[in-house]
């Protein structure tokens, strides 16, 4: 294939008025994060494109990775050359025979935003369509369903020809909305609320709590596979493990057993919010879809919601389960989430946990004892890995192995 | 020593024998075990089958851990077939497919199934529309070879699998054993519902390969046990071969894909040297062939009188496939094609690793062109 470049249009960036550049630079950041493993690859971007010149790389590959970047409308695999008629023709049709194959049909649609240009749109079309005709025996147009699409876009610098465009992935590129922390369970929910969330430029971390030996190391592998999935969209995921074990047993202690759950939710969320303000972050996130399990009906929310007025984001709060199930299995974390491991938030399930707990009766129950110093200690020992894409903290020796 | 045997079995990387014995020694657990021992070597698969799954382009729940070819073409076509017998019980396969297809196809026969075995042209190769052709009401399975192990043909898989999408119903094998790591395959792109891999033919191990299984493809397992695999090839995983082999695949892919333009250049050397003999005849197509795989006969001269003259120089090749070498009998590929069977019976093949060299390439192609002369004299 003789594609030397990607050309990359913007998403709703284009529509952010004076935060255009920001978001630029931000979206450059992501694309070159994504593309760390092709050395060769450069980037240029101006206000209406953006430019990935290959040098050589491999552009299909280049493209697999692009189609994951937040705040990518679509692009296209692409040729640059000079604006000269002669020259043009003949890259057209060189990149035409690349694709053509017997039977195809084809189009051909100009752009024209440099209007200087020695030819009109119409001319362009019927000019590069007669050629390729000429020079393709056998060759049919079809303009309402071509097999190949070959675009001309003659720009102020140089011409572009290319013959098809990829969807991306859309959204906002991942930090120009902020920062928020993501309740990450193991569950099938929370990877796609937190996913949903970088769609719309939220820079993510995960909170896990871990409660060995009720939980096991397997459980936590299982969030760290989680996680890596998630850096795929930001090139790395940080990720807070916290040890809970100590607050799960106080808990069992001094809270009776239909109202363990909503105690447990209600600390939780105050650890994540603690670790939230010490990192910087704005908003917490959860998984949660309304009347799904015992602890997401409205009367629960509104008992654990208690504890902060940090804005909780649940993107999923109005999807069905099914729904949840189809974007989990594109972002491919069904399946590690289907994996059996009991987390902190199954082992302790009571037999039959309070639907519609009261909040009074909650903050009755807790006042018998002091969680403020667990809470800070849990915190305190916290543990933050940095997961890569392509799996997480193995060190070197067992990357050797590979 | 000029070893041209690499269709047969390859050498094992020296980093893939590293990685085997340290994962046999510090990762011994089994990975079914709930303590940490057994953690660890559950998380080395997962990394393994990750890896394998990556660099085949599919889904890491979609491979599934095999102990090589054999196995993953007899899970393949009777696992499918099995399972999918209230379907239909006719199977379409060719008459160029290694002898662990040939031979499922033909215990599935014993066991009820009809199975058309499609013809190649002269020039080995399987004509697409007399696939379609074949196709019956109740057929449930295609299995077509992607890299012929005898002569290299590449069959037209892709177009194969377009073809059978008009066909929901019909499933799709392709034993891509001596293709992967070397020869590009878009599994999905191509349809393709079972894909077989053998890690020994890309310098892995012997006892390991895998087979990609399509998400909601059945497969009844050919082993039960314990529920490994997904409870479709049970047994006690080889943690240390999986690892292994997901690292040859890994470093063998990288390697062929660097090296592409030298093995080339090695074979033009061999081709260009055989060229010039009167003698010899080259069965292998010089399009839609694999680059490493050389097929030709010395006319009036024995295929195995040839080798033995040639291992004298120190230079391997091989008959046929090296399974069926040992029965004597002429390939099946060669007769397919419709060559005639006293050239097919002095038949030789030459295979290639992205290890070879030009100067063994020169060396050999002059022991050839000496070993027909001297072996003339005796012979003729």
């Amino acid at each position: 294939m003789m594609y030397d470049r990607i050309l990359i249009r913007y998403g709703e960036i284009s529509t952010k008025g004076r935060n255009r550049n920001k978001f630029i630079d931000k979206l450059r950041k992501s694309v070159r994060k994504t593309l760390e493993d092709f050395p060769q690859v450069q980037i240029e971007s101006d206000r209406e494109r953006m430019y990935v010149l290959l040098n050589g790389e491999d552009g299909r590959k280049v493209a697999e990775r692009l189609k994951k970047v937040f705040g990518i409308q679509s692009f296209s695999l692409a040729v640059k050359v000079e604006k000269d008629l002669d020259k043009m023709k003949q890259a057209a049709l060189e990149l035409f025979r690349s694709l053509y194959s017997e039977g195809k049909t084809f189009k051909i649609t100009a752009k024209r935003s440099d209007k200087t240009f020695e030819l009109d749109t119409n001319e362009v079309n019927y000019e590069f369509g007669g050629h390729l005709l000429k020079n393709i025996p056998g060759l049919k147009v079809d303009v309402r369903n071509p097999d190949i699409n070959l675009q001309i876009e003659i720009r102020k610098e140089a011409v572009y020809l290319s013959a098809e465009n990829i969807l991306g992935a859309a959204g906002l590129p991942v930090g120009s909305s902020g920062k928020a922390m993501l309740m990450l369970s193991g569950g099938i929910d929370s990877p796609v609320a937190g996913y949903l969330s970088m769609k719309r430029g939220l820079e993510v971390e995960g909170i896990h709590f871990a409660s060995p030996p009720f939980t096991s190391e397997r459980a936590r592998q299982k969030v760290v596979d989680l996680s890596a999935k998630l850096a795929e969209v930001s090139g790395h995921f940080a990720l807070h493990i916290v040890p809970f074990t100590e607050i799960q047993q106080a808990i069992h202690k001094q809270v009776p057993d239909n109202y363990t759950m909503t105690t447990t939710r209600r600390l939780m969320l105050q650890i994540a919010d603690r670790l939230r303000e010490k990192f910087g972050g704005l908003a917490l996130i959860t998984g949660e879809s309304l009347g799904q399990v015992a602890s997401q009906t409205l009367e629960s929310m509104y008992a654990i919601n208690e504890v902060t007025s940090t804005p909780i984001l649940r993107p999923l709060i109005a999807m069905d389960k099914t729904e949840i199930m189809n974007i989990a299995g594109k972002i491919d974390t069904l399946d590690i989430s289907n994996r059996p491991y009991e987390d902190c938030c199954t082992v302790f399930v009571p037999a039959s946990p309070k639907t519609k707990p009261k909040l009074e009766k909650v903050k009755h129950f807790e006042s018998f004892f002091d969680f403020e110093p667990l809470i800070e200690k849990a915190v305190q020992e916290t543990e933050r890995l940095l997961v890569k894409p392509g799996g997480a903290d193995s060190g070197q020796e067992e990357e050797d192995l590979f | 020593m000029i070893y041209f045997d690499n269709s047969a079995t390859t050498k094992p990387y020296k980093e893939v024998l590293d990685s085997f014995l340290k994962v046999s020694a510090g990762y011994f657990g089994n990975p079914s075990s709930l303590h940490g021992i057994g953690g660890q070597a559950e998380k080395l698969l997962g990394q393994a089958r990750s890896q394998v799954a990556r660099l085949m382009g599919v889904k890491a729940a979609e491979v599934i851990f095999t102990s090589g070819g054999t196995e993953g073409n007899n899970l393949a076509l009777k696992g499918a077939a099995l399972a999918n017998r209230g379907r239909g019980k006719h199977i379409i396969t060719t008459q160029i497919e290694h002898d662990s297809v040939a031979n499922a196809a033909r215990q599935l026969e014993e066991l009820g199934f009809e199975v058309t075995y499609l013809p190649v042209n002269k020039e080995g190769f399987i004509d697409t529309a007399a696939v379609n052709a074949a196709i019956r009401d109740d057929t449930i399975l295609v299995s077509v070879i992607h890299t012929n192990n005898e002569v290299g043909t590449i069959q037209p898989v892709g177009e194969i699998g377009q073809m059978l999408k008009d066909f929901p119903k019909v499933l799709f094998h392709v034993d891509y054993v001596q293709g992967a790591g070397k020869l590009p395959l878009d599994i999905y792109g191509s349809n393709i519902d079972l894909c077989t891999i053998s890690g020994h033919k890309f310098h892995g191990l012997k006892g390991t390969g895998a087979l990609f299984v399509r998400d909601g493809v059945k497969l009844l397992p050919l082993l039960s046990g314990g529920g490994q695999e997904g409870e479709r090839r049970n047994g006690t995983e080889n943690v240390a071969g999986m690892v292994a082999m997901a690292k040859a695949l890994r470093m063998s892919s990288e390697r062929w894909e660097r090296n592409m333009g030298l093995i080339n250049e090695i074979m033009g050397t061999i081709k260009s040297g055989l060229a010039e003999m009167p003698e010899i005849i080259i069965h292998t197509p010089a399009e839609n062939s694999a680059p490493h795989i050389l097929n030709f006969s010395v006319k009036g001269f024995k295929a195995e009188v040839f080798i033995h003259a040639l291992e004298e120089k120190g230079i391997y090749v091989s008959t046929t496939s090296a399974c069926s070498s040992r029965k004597s009998r002429p390939s099946k590929t060669l007769l397919a094609m419709g060559v005639p069977d006293g050239v097919a019976e002095s038949a030789i093949r030459i295979s290639l690793s992205e290890e070879n060299t030009l100067a063994e390439a020169k060396a050999a192609a002059g022991a050839i062109r000496e070993t027909v002369k001297q072996l003339g004299e005796v012979m003729k």
